[in-house]
C-alpha cells in the first residue's frame, strides 16, 4: 500500500473518530442515543438517509452493471428512486407520529403484545444481518482488491469502526458519518463524471456513438431485456425494489431523528435529490467505463464489473484518484453497516431487553448499557461471521434483503396503518409467513439451489431469481386472511384504535410524553 | 405504557366524528389516493411496455430511444411528486394543528 492511499484512509477514519469522539459526549440519553433526540434538519436528515441507503452494492455495483448490461443495470436505479414515492406517500408520516425508538414501537402502538413486538425485533435483526454480513464481506474482497491488504485485516477495521462508532457515539455519529459519506461520494463521483464528460468534449451522442462500438452488445445496448430476459423477472424485481425501501428498519428509524412531520418531509425530499442526482452520474460513470476501459479489461478485472468505478478512476485520474475514489468506496461501506448496526441494536436492546424482557422497567442507565453492549455484540457477531465467509459468493445477499422486507414489514406495517379491521394475529401471521415465505423462495431458488455451482448443486426447487413477485403477495395475503380468521378472539378497543388512526395522521403529543 | 388511562380522558371516538376530523381526512385521501394510484401505474408500465411490446425501442431523439425517455420521466416523476407531496401537505399542517388545539385539547368535546 503506497503513501497516497494510507493518507487517503487514515484522513477518512481520522475524520469519522472526531466526529464519534464529539458525539460520544452527546449521547447520554436513551433518547439521544437512539435518535439523536430529534435534533436534525430535514437536509441533514436526507443526506443521512442518502448515506444509509447508496451501499458499496449500488455504487460499484450499478456502475459496472450498466457498463456490461445496459439499459437493464439503469432499471435498478430507477427502482430504488421510486421507492421513495412510497415512502413519502404512505409511510413516513404515520411512522414518524406513532414511533418512538424502532420499527416495533409503531406496529406496537396499535397492538400492544410482546409476541408480535419479539417477532418484529427478530425480523429486524434478520434484515440488518443479511444485509450487513455480505456488505463485510464484500468490501474485505474490495479492499483485498485495491490496497492489497488482507482479506481478514480489512473486515476487521471494517467492522471495528461501525463498532465503535454505534457503541460510543449512537445514532449521532451514525448520522454524521452518513452525512459526511454522501457529501464525499457525491462530490467525488460528480468529479469522475465531470472527467469523463470532457474526454469527450461534452457531447452526449459522442459518447452514444462510441458505447455502441465498445459493448459486445453494439445497439442492444441500449435497449431493455439484456440482463432481465424474462418479463416475470423483471416485474419481480421492480416491485421488490418499489416495496422494499419502506420495509427497511434502518431507513425507517431516520423518521425518528427529526422534529416533525414538517422535517420528515424535507428529509424525503433532499433525499430523492441526493439519490437522484447520484444514479444519474453512475449512468455516466458506467458508460465511461465501456468506453475508455473497455469491455474485456472491465470483465477480465472482474466478472461482474464491480470494479468499473475503481477502473475508470485509475484510467483517468492514475493512482491518485483511484486512491480517493477507493477511499470514497470505504466511506460508504462503513456508513451503510453502521446504519445497519444500529437498526439492529434498537431492535435488540429496546424492544427485546426492555419491552421483553424488562418488561418496560429497565432504567435510563440500564437501558444505555445494554444499548453500548448490544452494539458491541453485534459489531462482533457480524465481523466474525464476515471473516468466516472469505470463500463465499454473498453479495447476492443485498438485493434480497429488498424482497425480504417487501414481504414481512413492508405489508404489515401498511396495514397497520391502513386498515381498521386489522388485528394482532394477521400482524403475526403476515411478519412469519413473509419471512419465511422469501427466505424459503431464496433458498429453494436458484441463487443458492443450483446444479451450476450453487450452495446446494441440484435443480432449484423454485424457479425464480427475485422471489418479489410471490413472497409479496404471500405476505399480505397472510395477513389479511390471519386478521379474518382471528377477528372474534381479538376485540379491539374502539376508542383506543380511533386515537391510533387520528395519531398516526396528525401527529398529537408524539414526542412529549415517555414511556 | 402507563400514561394510556390519563390520556382516555380525550373522547378520540368524538374527534374522528367531528366535521373538522372528516374534512381533514378527505382533503388528505384526495391527494394520497390518486397520486398513489398514478405512479404505481406510471412506474409498472415501464416493465410491462418493455416486456411485451417493442415500441419503445424505437428512436425518439438522434439515438436515444423511447425506453431511455421513459425512464428518465420515472426520475422526473418522483422529483415532481415529492415536491408536490411536500407543498399539499404542508398545506394540511395548519388543519392538523387546530385539530389538535380545538378537539384533543378540549378533550373531543368542541
Amino acid at each position: 500500500m503506497n503513501l497516497t492511499y494510507f493518507l487517503f484512509f487514515i484522513c477518512i477514519i481520522v475524520c469519522t473518530l472526531i466526529i464519534t469522539y464529539w458525539a460520544a459526549k452527546r449521547s447520554n440519553t436513551t433518547n439521544r442515543f437512539y435518535t439523536a433526540s430529534g435534533s436534525l434538519t430535514g437536509l441533514q436528515n436526507g443526506l443521512a438517509i442518502s448515506g444509509d441507503f447508496i451501499s458499496a452494492a449500488s455504487f460499484l455495483g450499478i456502475v459496472g452493471t450498466i457498463a456490461i448490461h445496459g439499459y437493464d443495470g439503469f432499471l435498478y436505479s430507477v427502482g430504488f428512486l421510486v421507492s421513495y414515492l412510497v415512502v413519502m406517500f404512505l409511510i413516513a408520516e404515520p411512522v414518524h407520529n406513532l414511533g418512538k425508538y424502532s420499527l416495533a414501537d409503531v406496529i406496537c402502538f396499535r397492538f400492544k403484545s410482546s409476541t408480535l413486538r419479539s417477532i418484529i425485533a427478530f425480523g429486524t435483526l434478520m434484515i440488518s444481518f443479511l444485509y450487513m454480513v455480505p456488505q463485510l464481506v464484500a468490501s474485505g474482497l474490495l479492499l483485498r482488491l485495491l490496497l492489497d491488504i488482507d482479506y481478514s485485516i480489512s473486515v476487521m477495521v471494517i467492522g471495528g469502526l461501525m463498532t465503535i462508532y454505534v457503541v460510543f457515539g449512537g445514532m449521532i455519529a451514525t448520522s454524521w458519518v452518513q452525512i459526511v459519506k454522501t457529501v464525499v461520494l457525491l462530490s467525488g463521483t460528480f468529479l469522475l463524471s465531470l472527467i469523463v464528460l470532457s474526454r469527450f468534449h461534452w457531447n452526449p451522442s459522442a459518447i452514444i456513438t462510441e458505447v455502441i462500438h465498445q459493448s459486445p452488445l453494439r445497439e442492444q445496448f441500449f435497449m431493455p431485456g439484456k440482463l432481465l430476459q424474462s418479463p416475470i423477472e423483471l416485474i419481480s424485481l421492480q416491485l421488490a425494489l418499489l416495496l422494499g425501501t419502506a420495509g427497511l428498519p434502518h431507513i425507517l428509524i431516520r423518521f425518528f431523528t427529526v422534529r416533525n412531520t414538517k422535517e420528515v418531509r424535507r428529509s424525503i425530499l433532499s433525499a430523492v435529490w441526493v439519490i437522484g442526482l447520484f444514479y444519474l452520474i453512475t449512468l455516466i460513470l458506467g458508460f465511461g467505463a465501456i468506453t475508455l476501459i473497455g469491455y474485456d479489461r472491465l470483465v477480465a478485472a472482474d466478472a461482474t464489473g464491480n470494479l468499473a468505478a475503481p477502473l475508470l478512476a485509475k484510467e483517468l485520474g492514475g493512482d491518485f484518484l483511484l486512491a480517493f475514489i477507493s477511499a470514497i468506496a470505504f466511506t460508504t461501506i462503513v456508513a451503510v453497516v453502521a446504519g445497519l448496526v444500529i437498526s439492529a441494536t434498537t431492535a435488540f436492546s429496546h424492544d427485546i431487553y426492555h419491552h421483553i424482557i424488562k418488561k418496560g422497567g429497565a432504567s435510563e442507565e440500564e437501558q444505555l448499557r445494554a444499548a453500548r453492549l448490544t452494539a458491541l455484540g453485534i459489531g462482533l457477531i457480524s465481523t466474525i461471521f464476515a471473516l468466516r465467509m472469505e470463500n463465499m459468493n454473498v453479495t447476492f445477499l443485498v438485493s434480497l434483503t429488498f424482497t425480504v422486507a417487501a414481504s414481512s414489514n413492508f405489508p404489515v406495517l401498511l396495514l397497520t396503518i391502513y386498515w381498521k379491521r386489522f388485528n394482532p394475529a394477521g400482524a403475526i401471521a403476515g411478519m412469519i409467513t413473509g419471512l419465511i415465505a422469501s427466505l424459503a423462495c431464496l433458498i429453494l431458488g436458484p441463487h443458492i439451489m443450483n446444479s451450476a455451482g450453487g450452495w446446494i448443486a441440484t435443480d432449484p426447487l423454485f424457479p425464480l431469481y427475485n422471489p418479489g413477485i410471490v413472497a409479496i403477495p404471500i405476505g399480505f395475503i397472510s395477513a389479511i386472511i390471519g386478521s379474518l380468521l382471528f377477528r372474534k378472539s381479538s376485540q379491539a378497543n374502539e376508542e383506543e384504535m380511533t386515537e391510533f388512526f387520528i395519531k398516526a395522521q396528525t401527529g398529537i403529543d408524539i414526542r412529549g410524553k415517555e414511556m | 405504557m402507563n400514561d394510556q388511562n390519563e390520556k382516555s380522558k380525550v373522547n378520540y371516538v368524538q374527534v374522528e366524528q367531528s366535521e373538522q376530523f372528516q374534512q381533514f381526512m378527505n382533503k388528505r385521501k384526495k391527494f394520497i389516493v390518486p397520486y398513489t394510484i398514478f405512479f404505481l401505474v406510471f412506474y409498472f408500465l415501464l416493465p410491462i411496455c418493455t416486456s411485451y411490446t417493442s415500441f419503445l425501442n424505437t428512436p425518439a431523439i438522434g439515438d436515444i430511444s423511447w425506453v431511455w425517455i421513459f425512464a428518465f420521466a420515472q426520475f422526473v416523476m418522483t422529483f415532481v411528486l415529492c415536491t408536490v407531496y411536500v407543498k399539499k401537505a404542508g398545506a394540511l399542517d395548519k388543519e392538523a394543528d387546530q385539530i389538535i388545539k380545538n378537539q384533543v385539547q378540549k378533550g373531543g368535546a368542541a
